[in-house]
């Protein structure tokens, strides 16, 4: 223990940490900066290229001085300012100054932080142009990945399964697409704010959607997705403490990953959440989620991602799935379609009718529902259970092959054709 | 002697240390359970992150205390857990303190004044 190398970062450098220490607790720094510094600067530069460039310059300059100087007592502030100066050079060197960086570099020396409430609405921006309604679903999500969380090209390819050559195309054109489309960069109203939040929510959300919904070869591959969709709903409940929905989205996700290690069997095979082995959730995160829920409750009405939430959370919470609260369950998904009158649902209503009343009170539920869900592959393999169930064995075969008919994975077209065989005997 | 260490650090960045780096921290911690295990009872405790925390506002006159949203004080540390135990004095508090030193964590060992209830075994 004598000579620990352990201790205040800005000590003598004799209390310097090894090597790897500092590089990984470097890159820990950077991440966690980033997604305010590169939204900071983009608003300064009004240009994500030159933020992202310039913040890289800030780090690549931290690398070499605070192992030598210490540790800034505001390493964000440091790389802000760093990253500002940069951006400035590299201005002055390719002359691609505008009338904005102009004015900036005008009264440089009087630069200023940006405050809480500044960061707050640069961080939403920036994750709200990523958002932009010309893009696909998928290249938002990619584009978020890196300019906001800073993956590599390398490393959202492969979560998205695709080669990094297309994702590289991608991600450029997504940027020019978005840099052609420019947000304003005035502090929003706030039902303005309130939108963009929203919108962001439901892109996080989808990030986390896309990680998790795989096949059992890709869980692992998927995986970053979920993480970092995690990463991007504490940020956004750290920007927005008192943002009740923004604590069911984290609630939401933290239910689901909670169930991660029990969603596959030893094999690798994918385990249905009412076979899985509920000893192997994950019971710290559920009580977060759970913590989160009790917090946003206190804010009143539930909006539709606490209400999913708190489905999430009568999953995790029962010991069964024969001891599932139900009843509960009807309350949440009666409550939820009040909000989002969504045939999806008003399915997922029906399969909790099912349980609590009966597959003919199921049946009658769905019945509204042909039409809009008629291409719906899970509302025809779900109807031609609650079929079967009542006996009615013919419309149940229908039923199933329909769902055949509409793409079904290879695991559940193995489970179709049983149930097929089934309504033959 | 009646000793806390106290564990301070940056909401969410140990969650994005790599496995092995935390995988590193994680055994300080069980060598300093298991050190403090075979000399007596002890208490400890890791807080969940900050954001599930709610702040009780000082109480004003007439009015119940405001409960706000989020972990008192917008610092760049935040108070992660803490340890408590018997200890000779302070040296030998911080030596068992020493056990989690890492480049992630600020430990602070003080003294307690007063100490009581019990801490559940299973959270």
């Amino acid at each position: 223990m004598r000579g620990s190398r352990f201790g205040r970062w800005n000590g003598p450098a004799a209390c310097w940490l090894r090597r790897p220490e500092i590089s990984t607790w470097l890159d820990a720094q950077f991440a966690r900066c980033r997604p305010r510094a590169i939204a900071a600067l983009t608003r300064q530069f009004r240009d994500i290229d030159l933020a992202e460039e310039s913040f890289s310059d800030a780090c690549l300059r931290a690398v070499t001085r605070w192992p030598q100087d210490g540790q800034p007592d505001d390493p964000f502030a440091w790389l802000l300012v760093t990253a500002r100066r940069a951006g400035i050079d590299r201005l002055r060197k390719t002359r691609r100054a505008m009338a904005h960086v102009e004015a900036e570099m005008a009264n440089e020396p009087e630069f200023t932080m940006p405050t809480a409430d500044d960061l707050r609405d640069d961080v939403l921006r920036l994750l709200f142009i990523c958002c932009h309604p010309a893009l696909r679903r998928q290249d938002q999500l990619a584009l978020a990945l890196r300019v906001v969380v800073g993956m590599s090209v390398a490393e959202i390819a492969r979560a998205f399964l695709v080669n990094p050559r297309t994702m590289e195309q991608r991600l450029t054109r997504a940027k020019r697409t978005v840099a052609s489309n420019p947000v304003p960069f005035e502090t929003p109203a706030p039902a303005e704010r309130l939108k963009r939040l929203n919108d962001v929510s439901t892109m996080v959300y989808l990030l986390f959607s896309e990680g998790w919904s795989t096949s059992a070869d890709t869980v692992q591959v998927k995986l970053p997705l979920c993480h970092e969709a995690i990463r991007l709903a504490r940020l956004l409940l750290d920007l927005f403490p008192g943002m009740a929905e923004q604590m069911g989205l984290l609630a939401l996700m933290l239910f689901q990953h909670a169930r991660l290690d029990a969603r596959t069997d030893p094999q690798g095979k994918l385990v249905p959440i009412d076979e899985q082995d509920r000893s192997k959730w994950d019971k710290v995160l559920i009580n977060e989620a759970r913590a989160l829920l009790q917090k946003a409750a206190r804010h009143g009405p539930p909006g539709a991602m606490q209400l999913q939430a708190a489905i999430a959370g009568v999953h995790a919470v029962a010991v069964s799935d024969s001891e599932t609260d139900w009843v509960r369950l009807g309350d949440l998904y009666a409550a939820l379609y009040a909000l989002q009158p969504t045939p999806v649902v008003r399915l997922n209503q029906a399969a909790v009718l099912q349980k609590t009343d009966g597959p003919a009170a199921a049946l009658a539920m769905l019945e509204p529902l042909v039409e809009p869900l008629s291409a719906y592959r899970w509302f025809h393999s779900m109807r031609g259970a609650l079929l079967l169930e009542t006996g009615d064995k013919p419309a149940a075969r229908l039923a199933f092959e329909r769902a055949m008919d509409l793409g079904p994975t290879a695991p559940e077209a193995q489970s179709l054709l049983e149930k097929i065989a089934l309504c033959q005997k | 002697m009646y000793f806390s260490i106290l564990i301070y650090g940056e909401d969410g960045a140990w969650e994005q240390l790599p496995p092995e780096e935390q995988q590193k921290v994680m055994e300080g911690h069980k060598a300093l359970q298991k050190a403090l295990g075979e000399r007596g009872p002890f208490a400890t405790a890791k807080l969940m992150g900050a954001s599930a925390a709610v702040t009780l506002q000082p109480v004003t006159e007439g009015a119940d205390a405001l409960v706000l949203d989020g972990p008192f004080a917008d610092t760049k540390e935040r108070f992660l857990g803490f340890y408590g135990a018997e200890f000779e004095d302070l040296d030998e508090a911080i030596r068992f303190a020493r056990f989690l030193s890492s480049a992630y964590a600020r430990i602070e060992v003080r003294p307690v004044e007063w100490a009581g209830g019990v801490l559940a075994q299973e959270a």
